[in-house]
């Protein structure tokens, strides 16, 4: 059996990545991929410790996850088109009207 | 309590003559005001004869109360009305003199520009004088203590514009708070161990404690801070030095308050406190050997003051001296006697000595004065009374009271009495040496001029100042230019009639028998003294002091009538012990080395540059900087770059978990 410790830090590994992703990048798409690849990462974790607790909340809240997830990305894509149908752009330093 | 004299009203009086000038004086003709001023000084005058005249049928001390003040536990202090003897005898002196100072003021302030704003201070100083004499607590002293000492600082300085008369005022104030440092703690050592301020109380209270022969004890430290009080108000040694200054103030303010009522306060105030200095020889000593060094020193500068006001200043010290001289040998009565014929002469001294600058026009030099008998006759018989009077020649006022006091300290100590002898000495010779470098020989006004010069000698200076202050105060004595003055003229009735009164008074007094009249007071302590006079040795001693004193103006007659040239040459003989006389030993100079330096010095690097603007304006102003390097170093997150707030967030989120990794380790 593959120790819980593996899951975790492939876990650990995917949300870094993740959150190196969000930081770097300027397309938003990328930074919306990294932001799934943060919750993947999460949800890696969750699974890991519910087949380790041998206990069902853990699964059960991936669901929850994966279903914030998709509703996310609905309304991220249709803002991220919004975007670039105005702005005709998607670089996020580009996208700044609402600074001071 | 037999009957209502309804005390409070004494006091009350002036103040609301005070309250009335002060506040619609501006508005007032100065007929109304001086009718305003006289009339409530006057009724205050009035109530005190009522009181007089009632006072043998009185069961004394007579107490009254007016209202609670203070209630704290078992402490109570109350507004409260104290009358006997001492407190009878001081009430005629301030109220009669006080009155016939305002009638003088009349004459004297006339022509000056705030004369609302004089009567107003001069009503508020009797109604604190008044409150200082009634009182019937320590604490209601104390506020008449205060009182006297505000109305004279302002008194002071009434010509505020002139910068002298300024500093003057402050330097007064400042050194009586030395003083009055020295009451307060005493004050709180009788509530701490008697438990009350009334005069019945402690004195009660005081009265079965034994007579601390030895060491400081309680009753000694409670008489010496008394004494510290009495030093800083009546201008003892060593605070005696802001009173020739006050001089700068309006004549009528030096003799009401400088000479005749409020710097006897000292005197009064350890007159009433006598039983506990009774209970305290070694404080009683300190009153002694303070009085009499005054009486002596001060008249050696009296000697050598051109001023003809500072010459009166310290010979007001040195008489003050003879007065704690005589508290300090227990002769309380006598200290009170000469209290009351010196309000009296030297009431007398003053407004003639400001008759006499009036006269002249301004000038107090008396270099430039000179033979002023045949300008203004009753000024100079005033004065010439009261003259005989301060150097004690028989019958004048001065004599008796001088006499009772040398007397009385010859039996306790020779040493006083022949420093006192002497210091009599010196008082004839320099008050003869005023009367006749005024009133006799030529006029030397016209010799002015050159003295007027901007590059004078500090002495000219001081009079020069006053002079032309005149002007610019408005204080012009009738309209005359003080430059082009021209000959002296005598004053108006409403000055001259309250000189001829104090010149009786100055001629009789004597005769009043004050002593018996106090000797319920202050029974206790005296008796004693009194039951092994001896008559044939007290005569031989007035024959003493008799001779003593015209031995001081034969001296000055030679001097300053006959060999004029001489004072000059015994003055350049002497070389630096003349100019260290004349500049009074530089004693404010020393002062002002010693203490006034130093604490200046002090004060500016240490508690200004050091506490004040080092610690207590640098936390301030540092926590400022250091709140605005910390804001500049932390404005830098908010760089409104969102991804730079999530790194924070992924930093903070890593931390977090950093830690807690570390924790679970650890553990």
């Amino acid at each position: 059996m593959v120790p819980l410790s593996y899951y975790l830090i492939l876990s650990g590994i995917l949300f870094s990545c993740g959150v190196l992703g969000f930081l770097i990048k300027r397309n938003i798409i990328t930074i919306f991929m990294s932001i799934e690849l943060m919750l993947n990462g999460v949800n890696l974790s969750f699974v890991a410790f519910a087949a380790h607790w041998q206990h069902l909340s853990g699964q059960i809240f991936v669901f929850f996850v994966m279903v914030v997830a998709a509703a996310e990305a609905a309304v991220g894509l249709a803002i991220i088109i919004a975007v670039y149908r105005t702005r005709e752009t998607l670089d996020v330093d580009q996208v700044n009207l609402l600074k001071l | 309590m037999t009957e209502n004299l309804n005390l409070w009203l004494i006091p009350i009086l002036p103040l609301i003559g005070a309250a009335i000038n002060g506040l619609f004086g501006r508005r007032f003709s100065k007929p109304i005001v001086s009718a305003v001023a006289l009339f409530f000084s006057g009724a205050a005058f009035a109530l005190v004869l009522r009181v007089w005249s009632q006072f043998s049928s009185l069961p004394l001390p007579h107490y009254e109360f007016l209202a609670h003040w203070i209630r704290y536990g078992n402490f109570m202090v109350n507004f409260e009305f104290y009358l006997d003897q001492l407190t009878m005898l001081m009430l005629l002196v301030v109220t009669g003199v006080g009155f016939l100072i305002h009638i003088y003021s009349i004459g004297y302030m006339w022509e000056d520009a705030s004369y609302y704003r004089f009567f107003s201070y001069l009503n508020l100083f009797m109604f604190f004088m008044l409150t200082l004499v009634l009182a019937g607590n320590y604490l209601q002293m104390f506020i008449g203590w205060e009182g006297v000492g505000l109305a004279s600082y302002l008194l002071i300085g009434f010509w505020f514009t002139k910068d002298s008369a300024a500093s003057a005022g402050k330097k007064a104030f400042i050194v009586n708070r030395i003083g009055d440092f020295g009451f307060l703690i005493a004050l709180f050592l009788m509530v701490k161990h008697f438990g009350s301020l009334n005069f019945s109380e402690v004195f009660e209270k005081v009265g079965p404690l034994p007579v601390e022969t030895v060491g400081v004890g309680l009753l000694t430290s409670i008489g010496l801070l008394l004494m510290l009080g009495a030093c800083g108000k009546s201008a003892q040694i060593p605070l005696y030095v802001w009173l020739p200054d006050a001089m700068e103030g309006p004549t009528p303010v030096s003799a009401l308050i400088h000479a005749a009522t409020m710097v006897t306060a000292g005197v009064y105030m350890v007159s009433r406190s006598h039983v506990i200095f009774d209970h305290a020889p070694t404080a009683l000593t300190v009153v002694a050997i303070i009085g009499t060094l005054t009486a002596f020193f001060a008249a050696t500068i009296g000697i050598a003051q051109t001023d003809i006001k500072k010459v009166l200043a310290y010979s007001t010290v040195s008489q003050l001296g003879y007065m704690f001289m005589a508290c300090g040998v227990a002769a309380y009565s006598a200290g009170i006697f000469h209290l009351m014929t010196h309000a009296f002469f030297k009431g007398l001294l003053f407004l003639g000595a400001g008759s006499v600058i009036h006269a002249v026009g301004g000038n107090q030099d008396m270099r430039y004065m000179g033979g002023l008998r045949k300008y203004i006759p009753i000024t100079f018989w005033t004065m010439t009374v009261a003259t005989l009077a301060i150097a004690g020649i028989f019958p004048f006022a001065g004599f008796f009271s001088k006499d009772e006091i040398l007397w009385r300290a010859f039996q306790v100590n020779k040493v006083y009495w022949a420093i006192g002898l002497f210091s009599a000495f010196l008082t004839a010779f320099y008050m003869s040496r005023l009367w006749f470098m005024t009133f006799t020989g030529e006029y030397r006004g016209d010799q002015l001029q050159p003295a007027r010069d901007p590059d004078g000698d500090s002495q000219n200076h001081a009079a020069d100042v006053h002079g032309h202050s005149h002007d610019s105060a408005g204080h012009n004595s009738h309209g005359h230019d003080s430059h082009g003055h021209g000959d002296p003229h005598e004053s108006p009735w409403v000055m001259t009639v309250p000189l001829m009164i104090l010149a009786l008074l100055s001629l009789v007094g004597g005769f009043i028998p004050v002593e018996h009249f106090l000797e319920p007071v202050f029974a206790n302590g005296e008796a004693a003294a009194v039951e092994t006079a001896n008559h044939g040795l007290e005569f031989t001693l007035q024959i003493i002091s008799v001779s003593v004193a015209g031995l001081g103006i034969f001296l000055a007659y030679l001097l300053y009538m006959r060999r004029r040239d001489l004072p000059q040459k015994i003055a350049n003989g002497l070389g630096s012990f003349y100019q260290t006389v004349a500049h009074k030993y530089y004693i404010d100079e020393i002062y002002a080395a010693l203490i006034v330096k130093p604490l200046v010095e002090g004060s500016t690097d240490i508690l200004w540059h050091g506490v004040d603007q080092g610690v207590i304006d640098a936390a301030v102003n540092d926590s400022a900087v250091g709140a605005r390097h910390a804001s500049d170093a932390a404005r830098h997150m908010q760089s409104g770059n969102l991804r730079s707030y999530a790194g924070w967030v992924a930093a903070g989120g890593a931390i977090v978990i950093g830690y807690m990794i570390w924790m679970g380790v650890s553990r």
